[in-house]
């Protein structure tokens, strides 16, 4: 089907008549309750603040928590980045952006220094972040301590009383068993002396460009209902203990196939046809624009 | 790695829309008429406006038609349709012994004031493809209608009860606590605040009407089977149209001063559980359990009587568990989390793999040195030179 064919049902029923629903989707109301919350965030690093949550036309565990937070925090001049996997043309990505694109008229972009707002899932921008700039992170399971204890009003109390003795325990038994401390990603923090903070599912490769950072962290769990946050320059120090220290991910002796970079966290591709193993940036926006300046500083040496 | 390592999301999502047109279209001559869905699929019309949260037939259609039928992504439509929307008010209290009823059954009492109406039900029909409606046409429709309902003098189909409820027959008898004080005050709205546990009696009432019909079905089956205490009897079932109004915006708040909205389908279950003593009177009552759903869906309605019962019993059973239950009967949360496993998720696979070589390499280098300190108990060679490959 070609795109001047007419009688395509998307073009007769447009997926989102603009006029009958409010800027950026949520009624100012909704909008309110959700930046209150986020101020309260900010007040207490770490801590994670119950919120309504509304239903979204995207699914319950897809990003509906940040995308709430990217909606209420969104005004005409922001240009908003979404990643997903450090992609900003991953299908969920896409479908964000332009839920984001339709329900406000503003800017995206692709450039993590150009936006004003990031969302990401799973990923935090290879790029350093600014003062001004904030980062929307999805969360899946807010709760850093839900695989030690199920219950909320325990998990609650338990936060409220600084017992971390348990998540502790696990950790020590990982080293007990395996030898090292087994967590993948969502690496648990502790955030500002505090609260132990589940950094949601990014790689361990991220957890140190969230302390003492330049800019905002917010995350958003919206089937979970918390909103919280890591203000600017927070101190957040992965759970570690001194003879077995955090690790991040080891890449070492690989570089990414496009553009080189042996400094950046990489994806496994395997080649269809040789079954080779290859990598490549996760973060596909600083990938090209490593490209763009390695290709525009050859030109200028030519030129 | 397609479907995200390439480029080209937007343009895979377009074509996934369009292919979802095809799908739902396809070896048709035209669409699925509103008004067909809306009336001869009223049982699912009116389990996914309880599941939405929205007495809205025309939109349920809609939503079942956009969604090829599937109940999940119907309510995912309606859920979403529903955030828009701006809350103006809150009902008054809702009467429910007055609705005009088209079925009410007690399986308590065999005589019962007002006595059993069994009305429109599959309960005592058997369930034998019917093959006749393969061919069901107009006529045969109007044929049926003509000898059934004639515009004059057909049967009457909704009755305004002039009955008591079967738990005020046993509240007279003293064998059920006399009703509390109807508080009309403004109950908690679980779409505007997160519900912190222990949760408010309205709070709880809500999520049980919201909640998915499967889910609370099996939940109430587990009570009922050994996991939990809750084996009730059906003190009333009844389904009927019940009057909602709101307190008119212009009146001067007197309570009396109502603005009637209309009327909502609704099926109402009051269970009739084991008895116990209250500790402060001593006095000893059956306990009641309580269902009410939107539209007419019994099985829900029955199911949440029950459930509502078992969260207040103690036990370990999960359907004693309000957290359990409340947090998982939600169909949107529970879909939309376990769905989210089809996003790609090799940034957190990648994070493992990194991890798994780690602990392999760690277990191997072990390995290696007990196999190392036997030989050398054992033989008392000389240590084998280097360790087990590590992963870094």
């Amino acid at each position: 089907m070609t795109s001047s064919s007419m009688n395509r049902p998307s073009e007769q029923h447009p997926a989102f008549p603009k006029s009958a629903y409010n800027f950026a989707f949520l009624d100012e109301g909704s909008k309110r309750e959700i930046r209150r919350k986020t101020l309260k965030a900010v007040a207490i690093p770490g801590y994670q603040v119950p919120f309504a949550s509304r239903e979204l036309p995207i699914g319950r565990g897809w990003g509906t928590g940040g995308l709430q937070l990217t909606l209420s925090l969104i005004g005409r001049a922001d240009s908003v980045k979404v990643i997903d996997q450090g992609n900003d043309d991953s299908v969920n990505a896409v479908s964000i952006r332009k839920l984001i694109e339709e329900t406000s008229g503003i800017a995206t972009t692709e450039d993590a220094a150009e936006a004003t707002v990031i969302q990401s899932r799973h990923r935090v921008p290879e790029e350093k972040l600014n003062g001004g700039q904030i980062l929307v992170l999805q969360v899946p399971q807010p709760e850093p301590l839900r695989h030690v204890e199920r219950k909320e009003q325990i998990t609650r109390r338990l936060h409220a009383e600084m017992d971390y003795s348990a998540i502790w325990l696990t950790l020590y038994e990982s080293v007990v068993k395996w030898g090292s401390i087994t967590v993948g990603a969502d690496y648990p923090v502790l955030v500002h002396d505090r609260y132990i903070m589940a950094p949601s599912p990014i790689p361990r490769w991220d957890n140190p460009k969230l302390h003492q950072a330049e800019h905002l962290t917010l995350l958003g769990a919206g089937r979970e209902k918390k909103i919280y946050a890591v203000p600017p320059y927070t101190n957040v120090v992965p759970l570690q203990f001194e003879d077995y220290p955090f690790e991040i991910e080891h890449f070492v002796g690989k570089s990414c196939r496009r553009c080189g970079s042996a400094h950046t966290f990489l994806d496994e591709v395997t080649d269809g046809e040789t079954g080779e193993i290859l990598h490549q940036c996760s973060d596909t926006a600083f990938c090209a624009k490593t490209i763009e300046r390695r290709e525009s500083h050859v030109a200028s040496i030519q030129a | 790695m397609a479907y995200v390592a390439v480029t080209g999301g937007r343009e895979a999502i377009e074509k996934a829309s369009e292919l979802n047109h095809y799908y739902r279209l396809k070896e048709s001559e035209e669409g699925l008429e509103l008004g067909s869905i809306r009336k001869q699929m009223r049982l699912l019309i009116d389990k996914v406006m309880g599941e939405a949260g929205l007495y809205a037939p025309e939109y349920a259609a809609l939503a079942l038609k956009q969604g090829e039928g599937d109940p999940a992504e119907a309510v995912f439509l309606l859920r979403a349709y529903r955030s828009t929307l701006a809350r103006n008010h809150v009902s008054r209290v809702t009467d429910t012994s007055s609705m005009r009823i088209i079925r009410r059954i007690s399986s308590s009492f065999r005589d019962l004031p007002g006595g059993q109406v069994l009305g429109p039900t599959y309960d005592y029909t058997h369930r034998l493809l019917n093959f006749n409606l393969r061919s069901e046409g107009a006529e045969d429709i109007r044929a049926f209608m003509d000898r059934f309902a004639p515009a004059e003098g057909g049967p009457k189909l909704t009755e305004e009860p002039a009955f008591r409820k079967v738990a005020d027959l046993l509240r007279d008898q003293g064998l059920m606590p006399p009703m509390k004080a109807t508080l009309d005050t403004e109950p908690f709205d679980v779409t505007r605040r997160k519900v912190i546990l222990p949760a408010s009696r309205s709070a709880r009432l809500q999520m049980l009407a919201r909640g998915e019909t499967g889910t609370m079905t099996a939940l109430a089956y587990s009570s009922m089977r050994g996991y939990g205490s809750v084996h009730p009897t059906i003190g009333e079932l009844r389904v009927g149209y019940a009057e909602v109004s709101i307190a008119d915006p212009y009146g001067a708040g007197d309570p009396d001063d109502s603005l009637y909205l209309g009327e909502m389908l609704v099926t109402e279950v009051e269970t009739i559980n084991s008895f116990k003593q209250n500790e402060a009177t001593g006095e000893v009552h059956f306990v009641m359990g309580y269902g009410l759903v939107t539209g007419q869906n019994e099985l829900k309605a029955i199911a949440m009587a029950i459930l509502e019962r078992s969260l207040d019993t103690e036990g370990t059973a999960p359907a004693q568990d309000e957290e359990f239950v409340l947090t998982h009967i939600d169909g949107l949360e529970s879909t939309g989390f376990v769905s989210h496993l089809k996003l790609p998720h090799y940034i957190t696979f990648q994070s493992s793999l990194d991890r798994i070589r780690k602990a392999k390499g760690e277990r191997e280098r072990r390995q290696a040195d007990t196999e190392e300190e036997k030989e050398d108990d054992e033989q008392q060679h000389e240590p084998a030179v280097g360790a087990a490959p590590g992963v870094s």
